[in-house]
């Protein structure tokens, strides 16, 4: 008999068990009113969003886009799709970068391009500038896109391409740019800190890389450098006439064969831009660069339910509600959901998932949140960090239930335990802002501050201390209070007027556009795309060697 | 005709030698197989690993390339016959099928000579005798001149007195070597020069006879079969007229609008003449015909031709089970009575060669090689499969492509079909020339003769077709699937192998991805831009035109075909991807579209970059014509070069001065090899 049983192939047992995973999510009423308004609005959002993206892809204007192609450049986008190992994805972060940031200067992206993508197998973060926009220049949040470009790749364990082609720092803004710690100089820190861990840092010159902008190929570990269009100069010809009266052409001050021949400042010397690129790929192969997982995998399957029928369920008024579990079962392997604790604290929604094949723990809400809630995912994840499995939080989130009985109950310690949870928690985690993201509920939730891997939003997302409603109506009851104590009328027109105002910036304030031109997140997303998107998160994530986890004290 | 029969071997032949190669000795040896009898394959040092030598029982080495040492070696051969108690030997055409040395030697060592008694050979191979002999046998013959002596004043006389145009031919020549025509008398002396100097080479005999040279002729032939009881009986005539280069290329039995009263005059003619000589096995005999079905005995051919299957198809018959019958002393299997003819059937020859250069021999690996799938009615005889090469030293051909039908435009139609179906990657073919040929609506009316390429030359050559948009796509698609295949195979290697990044996808974030491809046609550079749909189509824009494409690959009988769908058509090409090239065959046709290497990767290209000319196949330098310093112009001659058996004039591509030249005389060229280095002439001052 027990020959017998050990005969049977592993994988059918395995597949005894998997069979018992129980799908989740249901069909929904695809012609109720409801789910066709809920539609239609979320249409119209990814289809602004997407007309947005398709007008910042073209990066400068058209006449910006000539002159540059004439000189027999590639625009930076083609640059990156040559980088990168033909037809694979690439992961763009923050497309809307400055976006209306800066008045009317329009700053598509924020004149640099940032992402991850597999060249020659490898993945790596690609920083690439767009001369186009600016001459390249450094805007502050250009500064901050490519800073935060480099903390995505010490975090994620990824090898970094910066093909630059900038003229530094923009001079008017020198101030918000240069002096602070998060600043231009931060560049070259990073550079040598990320190299200090083994973190490759490559180089390809195909523009200008003026005064402090040098250091980017000079503090690569391998440069690159195209003939007659890259150059490489601490001081420029004109700065180098009014400082000495030497009278230098860029190229002989500083061109691919000075600085191949001469000067050792980079290493390869390329014809022009597609053979700096395939030089590139092959500094990247031979960086004898392994991904080694360090969480099981299992074949993917794709979701039961179709990926648009979120825009149905969620829709754009985030007063609806909407079941967390029924988002989850549009995103994981095979709708399949194991789900942990679902009769407790059941605001909170927790369980094990694959996302094209790798393990992730997923929490969710579906309401307010109470001290079960917070107990049960301060459990859960631990759950995770004891086994290794990345988070994914799906946030909609009003905050911590609020009132004497609550208080009483100690929801602020059992907030707290999440909080500490989160934020020590070392696993890979993700954020994805499906709705609301309000108050406390943002740091339960892991947001930006809480350092998730990476962090989305959906564009029918808000972000704010509170909602627009609840912050007038506080501002205006105290204004109340304070008039009614100084014996003062405060009529409802008055305090109409008092808050819409406040409203109206709330509303502002707390939008994905907004919140994405800060580079509050990491960018907006297609609601339709979540899975792909947290796929390739969580493969570059998974780059990282394994951390493991201490937590702080938990109140009890 | 007793002393021959007398001398003739009787026996069994339990094995065999084939001293050939190629896919007349796999086509001897199938039917050795099916009689129960072993074969031996000999091989020279080119063929190693050539199909003849696997399908043999055993196999033999006997020497070098050069089919002088190895094929040619009379010696050799009959050392392995010795060495592997081979009862038999098959010479198979061409080498030493009509080489009386040889027969003699087989009848001295003993060993059955597959093939007539030597004295046939020896008389049907001297034309001149063979033309005496047929004049006396009552078998109608041309005028010319035969004669011994071979003055050029003589042979000048002769053809004046015969009457311009005529033809000078080699005595011992055949294939059409050593054979040139002389219009007028103005020619004669450089043709005669040139039939020479070529049958001195093919042959080592210079010996020339003259005669007339009939316009326009019909090239019919009679295959016959004789025993060694002195029965002779016709299997019917084939029709060989389509030549080029005066080598056949396309052949068909029975003759098309051949009256069964002509018919059997041509069947009785040639009867009477393999008496005449006490013929012994399979022959030919060829006639030429004019318009008016009148027909005059050229020569005959004492063996097997290339081209016997065609009769084989029309009458049921095995003819190399019959020669092997009745070289083992049995009478002939049928009667002449019994002999029916039934349907028509073509053969098309299949070479490497590049028709749109002059037929110009070619050489080369067969890279990709399917063909349509034999059945009853359709037969392939090749000694190649894909991989193989082949070889500069021996005859270019590739395969034998036949067909039978129920009728004469059955069989055609069937022809054209199969043939789009023979694919072939890696050399120049002629299969798009005999697509066009075997579609001419005159040979579909069956008017041939031998001048028929020359005459209708400006349809058989369409200017090249530039692929439609459609099949742009298809390429695109498939380099794309391809791609995806790399990635799958990279992806499945991986520890990551589930990784989205892994993915042709060509995703993006919020924008599609639109690529840029650059496909080269010739030498004109079109581009495409594919946009990744999300839903795995593509949206592929050429020229201001968007098509919606999507498709995959299938593996089906070891090639590769294309599934695809372009605005909704959908169709299923065979596509065969060789380094930058995409190759992609369907019944509308056959395309290549090139992908550009980029410059950077791209090395010295071996296409003439600094101007000058190249070698067009592996060769010998025959002779070198310009020295440097010489100034040339468009179309000088620059050098002579011997490949595949025949001159090739190598000429400036451009005027310039000869700055080095590379070669000298007497030495190898490969192909595409650099010959001389010129220098295009700086544009005069003005």
């Amino acid at each position: 008999l027990l020959r017998c049983t050990r005969t049977v192939p592993a994988t059918l047992s395995r597949l005894y068990h998997g069979d018992r995973v129980a799908t989740l999510g249901s069909q929904p009423d695809a012609q109720s009113p409801l789910f066709q308004e809920n539609y239609e609005r979320m249409k119209a959002l990814v289809q602004e969003l997407k007309d947005r993206a398709e007008k910042i892809k073209l990066g400068g204007g058209e006449k910006a886009r000539k002159l540059h192609t004439s000189r027999g450049k590639l625009l930076p986008r083609e640059r990156i799709d040559k980088l990168l190992d033909p037809g694979s994805p690439f992961l763009e972060f923050s497309q809307f970068a400055a976006y209306q940031l800066y008045g009317q200067e329009e700053v598509p992206a924020g004149g640099i391009i940032t992402g991850i993508g597999r060249v020659s197998g490898v993945e790596c973060v690609i920083v690439a500038n767009d001369a186009t926009v600016k001459g390249g220049t450094y805007y502050p949040v250009t500064v901050k896109k490519h800073l935060r470009a480099q903390e995505i790749a010490q975090q994620n364990h990824l090898p970094c391409i910066y093909l630059v082609d900038s003229g530094g720092a923009n001079l008017p803004r020198q101030a918000d740019v240069f002096p602070d710690r998060d600043h231009f100089g931060r560049i070259f820190f990073n550079q040598a800190r990320l190299s200090s861990e083994g973190i490759a840092q490559v180089a390809v010159v195909m523009g200008s890389c003026t005064a402090g902008g040098a250091y980017v190929p000079a503090m690569a570990d391998e440069s690159i450098i195209v003939r007659k269009q890259g150059t490489i100069f601490l001081g420029g010809p004109p700065l180098v006439r009014a400082a000495t009266g030497e009278e230098v052409s860029a190229e002989d001050l500083g061109g691919a064969d000075l600085h191949c021949r001469k000067s050792g400042v980079t290493d390869h010397y390329a014809l022009d831009d597609s053979h700096a690129l395939h030089l590139a790929r092959k500094v990247v192969r031979s960086l004898n660069y392994q991904k080694k997982l360090d969480v099981t995998v299992e074949p993917p399957e794709a979701p039961l339910f179709p990926a648009d029928e979120l825009y149905g369920i969620v829709g754009d008024n985030l007063k609806r509600n909407f079941d967390v579990r029924e988002v989850i079962a549009r995103i994981v392997d095979g709708s399949k959901f194991d789900e942990f604790k679902a009769f407790y604290g059941d605001t909170l929604v927790t369980g094990f998932a694959r996302i094209f094949g790798y393990p992730v723990g997923i929490i969710g809400n579906n309401g307010v949140l109470f001290s079960e809630s917070a107990k049960k995912g301060t459990h859960f994840i631990e759950l995770c960090c004891q086994r290794n499995i990345p988070l994914l939080f799906l946030q909609n989130i009003t905050g911590f239930m609020v009132g004497r009985e609550y208080e009483a109950g100690g929801i602020a310690k059992d907030g707290a335990k999440m909080v500490t949870a989160v934020a020590c928690a070392n696993v890979p985690k993700i954020t994805m802002i499906i709705g609301g993201s309000y108050g406390a509920g943002n740091y339960g939730m892991c947001g930006r501050a809480y350092s998730p891997r990476f962090l989305y939003m959906w564009p029918n997302a808000r972000i704010s201390v509170m909602g627009g409603e609840q912050a007038a109506t506080v501002l205006a009851t105290i204004t109340k209070d304070q008039k009614a104590r100084e014996g003062k009328e405060f009529t409802a027109e008055q305090e109409a007027a008092m808050k819409e105002p406040i409203v109206r910036r709330f509303e502002e304030e707390g939008s994905p556009y907004y919140s994405s031109a800060r580079l509050w997140d990491d960018g907006i997303i297609d609601p339709a795309d979540t899975r792909l998107v947290l796929g390739l998160s969580l493969s570059a994530a998974l780059n990282a060697p394994t951390q493991r986890t201490r937590f702080g004290v938990f109140r009890m | 005709g007793s002393v021959r029969c007398a001398s003739v071997a009787r026996g069994r032949i339990e094995k065999v030698l084939i001293a050939n190669r190629g896919e007349i000795a796999c086509r001897v040896m199938r039917t050795a197989k099916k009689m129960g009898v072993r074969s031996v394959a000999v091989y020279s040092e080119a063929d190693r690993h050539a199909m003849h030598v696997a399908m043999a029982d055993e196999a033999y080495h006997i020497g070098p390339a050069a089919s002088q040492q190895s094929y040619l070696s009379m010696e050799k051969v009959m050392e392995v016959a010795k060495r592997s108690h081979a009862q038999a030997i098959h010479p198979g055409y061409g080498f030493l099928s009509e080489n009386t040395e040889f027969a003699e030697l087989c009848k001295q060592e003993g060993i059955i000579f597959i093939g007539p008694p030597s004295s046939a050979i020896r008389d049907m191979g001297i034309k001149s005798t063979s033309k005496y002999i047929m004049s006396a046998a009552g078998v109608p013959i041309i005028e010319g001149y035969h004669g011994e002596d071979q003055s050029d004043e003589r042979l000048q006389a002769e053809a004046a007195r015969i009457g311009y145009p005529v033809m000078i031919k080699a005595v011992r020549g055949g294939g059409g070597k050593g054979m040139r025509i002389a219009p007028s008398e103005a020619d004669f002396h450089e043709q005669l020069e040139s039939a020479r100097r070529e049958a001195r080479k093919s042959f080592n005999d210079d010996v020339m006879l003259v005669e007339k040279f009939v316009e326009n002729p019909r090239h019919v032939e009679v295959q016959v079969f004789g025993d060694q009881h002195g029965n002779a009986v016709y299997l019917f005539e084939r029709d060989c007229s389509v030549q080029r280069r005066h080598q056949k290329i396309i052949e068909e039995a029975p003759g098309p609008g051949i009256s069964p009263e002509v018919r059997r005059k041509l069947g009785e003619a040639a009867v009477r003449a393999a008496k005449a000589v006490n013929y012994v096995g399979a022959g030919t005999v060829e006639f030429i015909m004019d318009a008016q079905h009148n027909f005059y005995f050229m020569e005959m051919n004492t063996r097997l031709q290339v081209e016997h299957p065609v009769s084989e198809m029309i009458t049921g018959t095995d003819l190399v089970e019959w020669q092997l019958r009745v070289a083992a002393g049995e009478e002939l299997p049928l009667a002449q009575e019994e002999i029916e003819l039934s349907g028509h059937s073509f053969e098309a020859r299949i070479y490497a060669e590049d028709p749109n250069n002059d037929f110009l021999p070619g050489a080369g690996p067969l890279l990709h090689l399917s063909t349509p799938q034999a059945d009853d009615c359709t037969r392939i005889e090749t000694g190649v499969r894909q991989g193989d090469e082949v070889s500069a030293h021996y005859d270019p051909m590739i395969a034998k492509l036949v067909v039978w039908g129920e009728d004469r435009s059955a069989a055609l139609k069937k022809l054209r079909y199969s043939l789009r179906q023979y694919n072939i990657v890696g050399l120049n073919t002629n299969i798009d020339f005999l697509l066009s040929l075997s579609g001419h609506p005159e040979f579909e009316a069956g008017n041939v003769h031998t001048s028929f390429i020359p005459l209708h030359h400006a349809q058989l050559f369409p200017p090249p077709l530039a692929p439609p948009r459609e099949v742009l796509c298809q390429a695109a698609l498939g380099l794309l699937l391809r791609e995806r295949d790399h990635t799958h195979a990279f992806k499945a290697r991986s520890h990551d192998q589930y990784s989205p990044f892994a993915s042709s996808s060509g995703r993006r974030v919020n924008v599609l991805y639109t690529r840029n491809l650059t496909l080269q046609l010739g030498d004109k550079k079109v581009e495409v831009a594919v946009t990744y749909n999300p839903d795995g189509t593509y949206s592929m824009e050429i020229g201001g035109e968007v098509f919606l494409v999507s498709g995959d690959l299938v593996e089906e009988g070891g090639a590769s075909y294309l599934r695809c769908s372009v605005n909704g058509v959908v169709s299923r090409p065979k596509m065969v991807v060789l380094d930058n090239d995409v190759h992609l065959f369907s019944m509308e046709g056959s395309f290549e579209v090139k992908v550009p290497v980029p410059k950077f990767l791209a090395g010295v290209s071996g296409s003439g970059a600094q101007g000058g000319a190249v070698a067009p196949m592996t060769g010998t330098i025959e002779k070198v014509l310009v020295k440097a310093g010489d100034t040339v112009q468009v179309g000088d001659p620059l050098m002579v070069m011997i490949a595949m058996k025949m001159e090739h004039t190598i000429r400036a591509p451009k005027a310039g001065i000869i700055k080095k030249v590379f070669f000298k005389e007497g030495s190898q060229a490969n192909r595409h090899a650099a010959l001389v280095e010129l220098e295009e002439e700086e544009a005069s001052e003005e």
